[in-house]
Formats: structure tokens, C-alpha cells, sequence
């Protein structure tokens, strides 16, 4: 099997690697290769972070370069923008319409571009947008938005109920289980 | 047991399968999970040191005492540990001892992107190199394993995407190493000239004992391909990088050892091909080594020594073609890191800023107080630079710049190596001040515990560095606190410390946002019909205020209620 490639991306502090390590469990124990690279350090204060997920029969490389993503799964509407560049040309885009303001917009140094869900359709990308954060709140908490997104992001995959259910589980603290699994369904049915 | 391990994960992993039995480290990115992975096993002491340099010292103090040590850090570490380095080259080990340095090419959180295999060279140190999480695990127990039958340190080099990429590993048992006894040698032990002299001779025996373990080790591999006209040499990521381009068409001799290299290996890879291409991310290692041995090859021309390299530039540079993803017209703008909402050091720096005063910085999140709008830095080198370079910039403008200029270091820095500096100052009396800023946690490399704050790596209370008396013990006699909060107290007392004819410290404490047990305040409301618009609470960079339709808006999701903002308002808008 060729290797499927991942990109998760968003703002630093909003949860991208607890997508990334539910994505590790299930693919590990489908029994593919898995690599997993994340970032830590100065770029998590806030800015603009990734993480990358690939796997298959045999995965070498740690990370993924531009036009080689079968999936991007976005946290925020201009991180999803900043990252076509890696999307393959047959790839989706699954993103949180949510806009977080970077720091040279809030400073009036650079606008926050207009229409952005318009103008990467007008470019033909395959982009499944959904109001996570919403989602997110009505399951209980606006930290739920990762569990959102895989919920959509599952709409794509192969993988069981079961697996899903399981990898949650087993990746988040016990009290938090329920609230986990129901943001996952309402990213799922959106 | 097979599971998904961080690269430095599993390099404790094998600290751990190889009976390893002390830590001490400072951290660094990319390097600071091996340790506080290693302390999760109770079988391992494991420490933060105040600095590299005292970490590796400890290291082999532990090595000396007959047990598997260890000692972990980032590349520009090794620079301040590299006086003990040359030296434990020539008296090797007792106990073995494995040294961790991790790279950051493409500098994702470093001021540098130095190639650390000089080192290994330079001080005639065995150096691995592991390509994925399995390799570092294995890698790690062979380290032991080689420390201890050749008598010397193994350094192991990471670097962030071995680091910080997770892939499989089947992990073992660990193995019971007995404590070797201790026995007085001086003539190993005690480098004074006579010894010395005596000891670099073996050394340099060693390195041709250990020139032969290149040549015959399964460390350093070929694996075959089909198509000769072109051979491959590269390590760690460049290895998967090129595997990733070509799979199995070309030849390829995967290097796990980087110094000593194989000889004769290289020149029988190179005879079975019709040319060799050498990947390697910074300096051109590999290629100097072939150069020297008179084998021809190409390299940096092709790749340059600038940046991390990827599956994409090898393809590239290499003539082959890669798929372009989608490009949009609009300019996307930059998310650089920020400041947290409610982080104390912002107040600080708003301060600094307002009393146009020239400020020395160091390495910490408060560097960030170098980015728009605050702007409040004006040079950031090296762990401790701040301290000492203002003493420098003082003294050589004869106390024109007293009053103007101040030096920032965080608390974890100023243990590291701000000390030494400050002792400068009053030791060779400049009128400096000097600003503490202690947010009681290292935080930039994701809350590690330090000598102020009370707390070891096991979590253990301990003693706490009292910042106040230590200065007064080195001959500050004006150390002020400030709560970074309070942006009158601050103003009020950096005015009165940068005027002060004497050398001073202030230190503005207040705990890191983000630290768990810090209780916040309600979010700050903004009011409407109060705010005119004028932006003077973004003066502050705060990621929580916005201005929507020219009024300023807080997101109370961010907001810690840190009340800084609402003491810029002169309207009254920003409030409880």
C-alpha cells in the first residue's frame, strides 16, 4: 500500500496533538507503519503549528512536503489556507470555519483574508467545512473541537466505530470519555 | 511490546533497557523529553542541572562511581559543556556513559543551527547517529555497550525530526547492570600535563580500534539497489529522505556511527557505483571525510549547508519531478509565536518599552518580548548573554548608557549561567541593572523544574534557591521585587533602579499563566459604549484583545483577566 498522509494543523494550544496521538493508537494497531511528527518548543506559543501522520506497509520519512497530504484537517480557517500548498490534487480538506486573528492582524499590520472558503473551492480543492466550534460547545466544551474534527475526519476513513471508540478510551482522562465521544458524533453527523 | 514512541522517548527507553542508572541534564529543545522520560522510571535518578556543563560533570562523576550514566542536551548546550567533553575523552569511563545532543536544523526553537558532529570530531568521540525510534532505542543500548569496551563517553545525535517524530519500537526488559567498583587511578583520572600527555596517545589508539568497529559493524549498512549509476551515503533523516525518493533503486550506505567513519566501507561503496552522492542536512561532514580518503563525491554543492532538508529537495535536487499542491492568490499572513494572555512577562516589557530603555535579552519565552508591538529587545545570543553583555555595553560607553539600558533573563537562565555574569557586574563595580524576570518555571521548553522553584525533576520538594539573598551574597545591595502586574509599581521602580549610581537587580515575579496550580481571574469585559477606539490596550500584544468595528473586544476563551489592559484605559472601558 502506498503511504496516506495526514496533515493536522491549527494554532499552537488548541489540541492538534491529541488528534495526532487517537490517529497513532488506531493506525498502530491496524498494524501499518506509522510515523507521527510533531513540533514542540517556541512555536507552540500561539503560532501556527503541524503535525504530520503518515502511514502504509513501509513509512520512511518523518514528514510530509507540499503536494503529497491526502488529507488536511484544519483547526482554523487560515491555517487551513496557509497549508494548500501540500495538499495532493485528488486530496480534502477538512477545516473548523472558526478564524483566530494572528498576532500582525490584531497589530492592523495584515488583514485576515476575506472569503477564504470561496477562494480555495474556486481553485477546485475538495474543502469540507464545518462549524467545530459550535460542536464543540454544545458537547460541552469548546476544548472538544479535535474530537469534532476527527468525528468528520472519520467520514473519510475505513476505520470501525469500535476502533474509534476504543482509541478515545484509551487517550483521554476517564471523566472526559462521555464528552469526548459525543463531540466525536456530532463532528461525524454535521 | 510494540508501541509508538517519540524519538526521545525511546532513547530513555533504551537508558532504561541498558541499566542506566543516573540522568542529569539541562533541557533544550529538541532534546528535553529524553529526560523527563528517563525520570518516569523509578529505577533511574534522574536530575535537571542548573546548566549543561554541570550536568555532564555529574554525569561522569556517576560514571566514575561504576554506574551507566547519562547526560542529554541541545546542540548549543554542548558548547557550554564542552569544556568537561575534550577532557573525558582522555580518561574515559568507568561506568559507561552515553551523552545526548540533539540539532535543530531549520532552527525551530534554537538561535543557531550548528552542525554538532564537529564536536565529536574535534574531541575524538565515537558519535551515532539513529534514523527513527527503533534505531535510537537499539542505538542507545549499543552506546553502553561500546562506552564501556573502548573506555569512552558515546555521544548519541538527534536532532528535531528523529526527536520529535514517533514511529514503532518493541521494547525489552532491562538488563541489571552491576555497579562497577571505583579504583583510585590518577594516571587516568587526574589530567594534569604528566598524565595527559600519556593519555592522548590512547586516545588516538582508540579512535583506530574504533575506525575498525565502523568498517565491520552492521552500524554502518548497505542496502543494495538495482540501478549502479548513482550511490547514496547519508544518515539519520537524510537516509529516510532518500529512501522516501528513490526506495530501493540505488545503493545506499546508511552511516550509524559519524565518527570515526569507515575507510575501506566508503571506498568499496564507491567502487561499486559510477558515482556517489552524499545527503546531508548542514555542514558537509560525510563529503569531507570521502574528500580526505580520496574518494570523489558531490554533496553540498548540490544541497547547500543551509536548513533542514526534506523528501522534496532531495527529489529536486537530484533532477526528479514532485507534485505542486494548490497556491492562492491572497497573502496569507504569518502566525508567529506570542506571548500568552495573562503571561507576566508582558507587563515587564510594556514598561521597558514605555522608558525607551536599550535592553539586553536572553533565551526564554521572553524573547518573545522582541516581537511587535512590545519591541522591547535589542540582542539575544546565548544563555546568560543578557547579564554579562550589558555589563560590557556599559563599561565601554563609561557610563553614558547607565539610566538607558538593563539586561532581561528569565529565572531558569540566570541559574544557568546568569550568575557568573552578575557577579561581574559587581565584582568589577558597572552601574548595571540587572531584571529577574522569575515566572518560577523554565518555560519555554514546557515547564521544567529549577533551582527557584522549589521542586526536583521527580516532582520531590526540595531547596529553593533564594534569589534575593543570592544576589545580596554576590554584592547587589539594591535587589527590588515587582509584581509585573502592576505596571505603576513597575514603572515607579525601574526608573528608580536604572538611575541608582550603583549596580542593582529587580526582580519581577510572578508565577508562568500557565501553570497549573496559577488560579485566574475572571475574564476582563469590554465596554462599548465606554471604549473610543484610541488602541491603547493593544499596545501590549495581547492575543486576547482584538478590535472589531473600532472597539475593543476581548475573547474571554483566552483571557486570564491578568488586569494589565484595563490599567491602559483611560475610559474606563476595559473592566470587571
Amino acid at each position: 500500500m502506498k503511504t496516506k498522509n495526514i496533515m493536522i494543523v491549527g494554532v499552537g494550544g488548541q489540541g492538534t496533538l491529541l488528534a495526532s496521538k487517537l490517529l497513532g493508537k488506531i493506525l498502530l494497531t491496524k498494524g501499518y507503519d506509522v510515523k507521527v511528527s510533531e513540533v514542540h518548543g517556541m512555536s507552540q506559543r500561539g503560532g501556527s503549528v503541524v503535525t504530520y501522520v503518515r502511514y502504509g506497509d513501509k513509512v520512511y520519512s518523518p514528514i510530509i512536503d507540499k503536494g503529497e497530504a491526502d488529507v488536511i484537517m484544519s483547526f482554523e480557517l487560515l491555517e487551513a489556507a496557509r497549508y494548500t500548498e501540500f495538499l495532493k490534487p485528488d486530496g480534502v480538506i477538512i477545516t473548523n470555519n472558526q478564524q483566530v486573528n494572528p498576532m500582525p492582524v490584531i497589530t492592523g499590520a495584515a488583514e485576515y483574508p476575506e472569503n477564504l472558503e470561496e477562494k480555495m473551492k474556486a481553485k477546485g480543492i475538495n474543502l469540507d467545512s464545518i462549524d467545530a466550534l459550535s460542536l464543540a460547545v454544545e458537547a460541552g466544551t469548546s476544548k472538544a473541537v479535535n474530537l469534532v474534527l476527527l468525528g468528520r475526519f472519520s467520514k473519510y476513513f475505513d476505520f470501525s466505530d469500535e476502533e474509534w471508540m476504543s482509541a478515545i478510551e484509551t487517550s483521554v482522562p476517564e471523566k472526559f470519555i462521555e464528552l469526548n465521544k459525543k463531540a466525536f458524533e456530532l463532528g461525524k453527523n454535521a | 511490546m510494540k508501541c509508538l514512541m517519540l524519538g526521545n522517548e525511546a532513547f530513555a527507553r533504551g537508558l532504561y533497557e541498558a541499566g542506566c542508572g543516573f540522568v542529569s541534564s539541562y533541557p533544550g529543545t529538541p532534546s528535553t523529553e529524553i529526560t523527563e522520560c528517563a525520570a518516569k522510571y523509578k529505577e533511574i535518578y534522574a536530575e535537571w542541572a542548573p546548566n549543561e556543563k554541570v550536568a555532564m560533570e555529574s554525569a561522569f562523576g556517576a560514571s566514575l562511581a561504576g554506574k551507566r550514566s547519562f547526560c542529554g542536551m541541545k546542540h548549543v548546550g554542548l558548547n557550554v559543556a564542552a569544556d568537561p567533553l575534550f577532557t573525558i575523552a582522555y580518561t574515559g569511563v568507568n561506568g559507561g556513559m552515553v551523552i545526548a545532543v540533539a540539532d535543530d536544523a531549520g532552527m525551530h526553537s534554537s538561535q543557531n543551527e550548528q552542525d554538532s558532529r564537529h564536536y565529536a570530531i574535534a574531541a575524538k568521540l565515537p558519535m551515532l547517529e539513529p534514523s527513527d525510534s527503533a534505531e535510537t532505542l537499539k542505538f542507545v543500548k549499543m552506546a553502553y555497550d561500546i562506552s564501556e569496551k573502548y573506555d569512552t563517553p558515546v555521544i548519541v545525535k538527534m536532532c528535531t525530526r528523529i526527536a520529535h517524530s514517533q514511529s514503532i519500537v518493541e521494547t525489552s526488559d532491562r538488563a541489571e547492570i552491576p555497579q562497577k567498583p571505583y579504583e583510585k587511578n590518577g594516571a587516568k583520572y587526574i589530567m594534569m600535563p604528566g598524565n595527559a600527555k600519556k593519555r592522548h596517545p590512547i586516545v588516538e589508539e582508540r579512535t583506530l580500534a574504533l575506525t575498525e568497529l565502523a568498517e565491520t559493524d552492521a552500524l554502518n549498512k548497505v542496502d543494495c539497489g538495482e540501478d549502479k549509476s548513482m550511490g547514496i551515503i547519508a544518515s539519520s533523516t537524510c537516509y529516510q529522505y532518500a529512501k522516501e525518493v528513490f526506495g530501493d533503486k540505488y545503493p545506499v550506505l546508511k552511516l550509524g556511527m559519524i565518527n570515526p567513519m569507515p575507510v575501506k566501507k566508503i571506498i568499496d561503496f564507491a567502487d561499486s557505483v559510477e558515482k556517489v552522492i552524499v545527503i546531508e542536512e548542514l555542514d558537509g561532514i560525510i563529503e569531507a571525510h570521502c574528500n580526505s580518503i580520496g574518494v570523489k563525491v558531490e554533496g553540498k554543492k548540490i544541497f547547500g549547508c543551509i536548513d533542514e532538508l526534506s523528501q522534496n529537495i532531495v527529489a529536486e535536487k537530484l533532477g526528479c519531478e514532485c507534485e505542486k499542491g494548490y497556491t492562492l492568490e491572497d497573502n496569507i499572513p504569518m502566525r508567529p509565536p506570542v506571548m500568552c494572555a495573562g503571561c507576566p512577562h508582558r507587563g515587564l516589557f510594556y514598561t521597558l518599552k514605555k522608558n525607551k530603555l536599550t535592553v539586553l535579552g536572553d533565551i526564554g519565552c521572553y524573547t518573545l518580548g522582541a516581537v511587535a508591538p512590545l519591541a522591547a529587545i535589542d540582542s539575544t545570543i546565548c544563555m546568560g548573554a543578557s547579564v554579562s553583555g550589558l555589563h560590557g555595553f556599559n563599561k565601554a560607553n563609561d557610563g553614558e548608557s547607565d539610566g538607558k539600558t538593563v539586561a532581561v533573563i528569565g529565572d531558569s537562565t540566570f541559574m544557568h549561567s546568569g550568575v557568573t555574569g552578575l557577579i561581574n557586574i559587581a565584582y568589577n563595580e558597572s552601574n548595571s541593572t540587572v531584571i529577574i524576570l522569575d515566572n518560577s518555571i523554565t518555560g519555554m521548553t514546557g515547564h521544567q523544574q529549577n533551582p527557584t522553584t522549589g521542586f526536583n525533576l521527580k516532582g520531590d520538594p526540595c531547596a529553593k534557591i533564594d534569589l534575593e539573598a543570592l544576589c545580596h551574597a554576590v554584592g547587589i545591595k539594591r535587589v527590588k521585587v515587582v509584581d509585573p502586574y502592576n505596571l505603576e509599581e513597575c514603572d515607579r521602580v525601574i526608573k528608580e533602579e536604572v538611575a541608582a549610581k550603583e549596580p542593582s537587580v529587580v526582580i519581577s515575579r510572578r508565577p508562568c499563566a500557565l501553570l497549573k496550580y496559577v488560579k485566574h481571574k475572571g475574564a476582563i469585559m469590554a465596554d462599548p459604549n465606554k471604549c473610543i477606539g484610541c488602541k491603547s490596550c493593544m499596545k501590549i500584544g495581547c492575543p486576547a484583545i482584538s478590535i472589531t468595528d473600532k472597539k475593543a473586544k476581548i475573547d474571554s476563551t483566552l483571557c486570564t483577566g491578568c488586569g494589565v489592559c484595563a490599567q491602559l484605559c483611560k475610559f474606563g472601558a476595559l473592566g470587571k
